[in-house]
């Protein structure tokens, strides 16, 4: 049997696989071909469109979720590996009618022009506070075995994987701060 | 992408076996390298033995001391743990140095070790490569060439190991644990990677189907004193066009232990041997870290575009030991 590629090693009832996972607090159960990534189950399959598409190689940070509550990269992961995993997604940070406080600081600071990197940014700011408070240290953190604070250029390292090509780095870096109640 | 069958098993002689018995098949860990290179069509394997749910977590103190780190730790959780803080920040520091937060979130401990090059040429299937189709030839050797190798090249390949950790696990003499179709063993880290040789496209020197269970870091509490110094074309999430893992130590003014590896110069990470013969033993002075250094990069053949590692090299050597040499002063 020939696939796509051309290729004849993988018989038709291989090239896919059943799996379930918690998007957002709810069940889902798919069976997906084995290629998809966890971004194109989201979109393609879920209707949650939130996680964007940039690169597909890792390197621009929109398509960043939250699994097990860890900021990843969903363009990176195959989702048939995910079995019972916990997913969030941008849709997932707040309820339907009110914006978390982190989403009112992106409002209020000005931090988005296109919004297109916005949910990426968001999944990976509300990553970033976490492990702030949980004192991983980072790049630029002076004392490995101190307190860590979010100072600006913290969060700028912490920040390094997403981009905005809109250039709104200072006013997500304002959001950020202000979030993490450090001013 | 090539379409793949895919096995998730759950103890470790089921997936070495399932390796074994598929020579397309692949190991996937975390998937930030490999998944990226299946997209690109670099590697294209016909099965996927999924390794994350293996027993093969954790980060363990050893009785005589030392570490014991699992297979599949994450990069993130190695670099935030207390132990690796306090007693080895040349280990921390190069893994913070990597990637971004999120990929340091997805990498594991092994498969950082072994991840591919970035050499542009490895990654466009349009272009002559030996690492991805031996006996094609090798682009880099006369194109663009600023990020490669200026140590142990071969005219088949040009590549340099892309990984930070493997820098730090270098110097500090790190051991690694392997399963094979025939028994466990330990490897030790200077002899995990290979140099290139007239076959590029083998980069360990492990066999076909063994998978690395653990790396052991062995106790030295010099490693208190270490550093991780990389330099790279921007400021953060950007791969090292040089960098040095460093410890020192001193007794008074004489060095008394040391341990140098540099990064971004070789097809493995470069343990300095050389210089660290040049410096034990003697007083420390910035002038006797760059004569080690040079000691070092004697064998340096840079590329056309690349000749500037090697005073780059020197730099950092020089400046890590020094700030190394003044914080114990």
């Amino acid at each position: 049997m020939q696939n796509r590629s051309g290729s004849a090693s993988v018989a038709g009832d291989e090239r896919s696989s059943p799996v379930a996972f918690t998007v957002n607090g709810t069940r889902r159960e798919l069976t997906l071909d084995n290629r998809t990534t966890l971004l194109d189950a989201l979109r393609e399959h879920l209707d949650l469109v939130g996680a964007k598409k940039g690169c597909d190689h890792g390197q621009c940070g929109s398509c960043t979720v939250l699994l097990e509550g860890r900021r990843v990269k969903s363009c990176l992961i195959l989702a048939v590996t995910l079995d019972d995993c916990a997913i969030t997604t941008v849709e997932g940070l707040a309820g339907p009618d009110q914006l978390s406080p982190l989403q009112e600081a992106f409002v209020a600071q000005d931090a988005f022009q296109c919004g297109y990197c916005t949910p990426g940014q968001l999944c990976s700011a509300r990553g970033v506070l976490d492990e702030i408070a949980e004192g991983w240290p980072s790049a630029v953190t002076d004392d490995l075995t101190g307190a860590v604070r979010p100072t600006d250029a913290e969060i700028r390292e912490r920040m390094a994987g997403n981009l905005c090509r809109c250039g709104a780095y200072p006013h997500i870096v304002a959001a950020i701060r202000e979030t993490a109640g450090d001013r | 992408m090539r379409e793949f069958r895919y096995r998730r098993p759950t103890d470790v002689d089921e997936a070495v076996a399932l390796l074994g018995a598929d020579p397309e098949a692949a190991y996937l860990a975390g998937g930030t390298n490999l998944v990226d290179l299946m997209k690109l069509g670099v590697q294209r394997p016909d099965l996927l033995v999924d390794v994350t749910r293996l027993p093969l977590g954790g980060i363990e103190p050893l009785p005589g001391g030392g570490l014991r780190v699992g297979a599949t730790v994450r990069n993130s959780e190695l670099a935030a743990h207390p132990l690796v803080r306090r007693d080895y920040p040349v280990l921390a520091r190069a893994l913070l140095a990597a990637a971004s937060g999120q990929v340091r979130n997805m990498a594991t401990t092994a498969g950082n070790l072994l991840q591919r090059t970035r050499c542009f040429y490895f990654q466009d299937t349009g272009k002559a490569c030996n690492k991805r189709d031996p006996g094609s030839g090798c682009a880099a050797r006369h194109g663009q060439n600023r990020e490669l190798a200026i140590l142990d090249w071969s005219e088949e390949c040009v590549a340099t190991h892309p990984s930070d950790l493997a820098v730090a696990l270098a110097a500090l003499d790190a051991v690694v644990e392997v399963a094979e179709p025939d028994g466990t063993r330990d490897v030790p880290f200077v002899e995990l990677h290979r140099s290139p040789g007239e076959h590029p496209e083998r980069e360990t020197t492990l066999p076909r189907g063994a998978l690395i269970t653990a790396v052991r870091i062995p106790p030295l509490p010099a490693a208190r004193r270490s550093a991780y110094l990389k330099v790279r074309d921007r400021a953060s999430f950007a791969f090292a066009v040089g960098a040095v893992a460093a410890v020192l130590d001193l007794d008074g003014d004489m060095v008394r232990d040391v341990r140098l590896a540099y990064g971004a110069v070789a097809h493995r990470p470069w343990r300095a041997f050389r210089a660290e013969t040049e410096l034990r033993g003697r007083q420390f002075t910035p002038e006797l870290a760059g004569q080690a250094a040079d000691a070092e990069l004697a064998a340096a053949r840079p590329l056309r575009h690349n000749g500037f590692k090697v005073p780059l090299i020197r730099a950092i050597t020089v400046r890590a030991l020094t700030e190394l040499a003044e914080a114990q002063a």
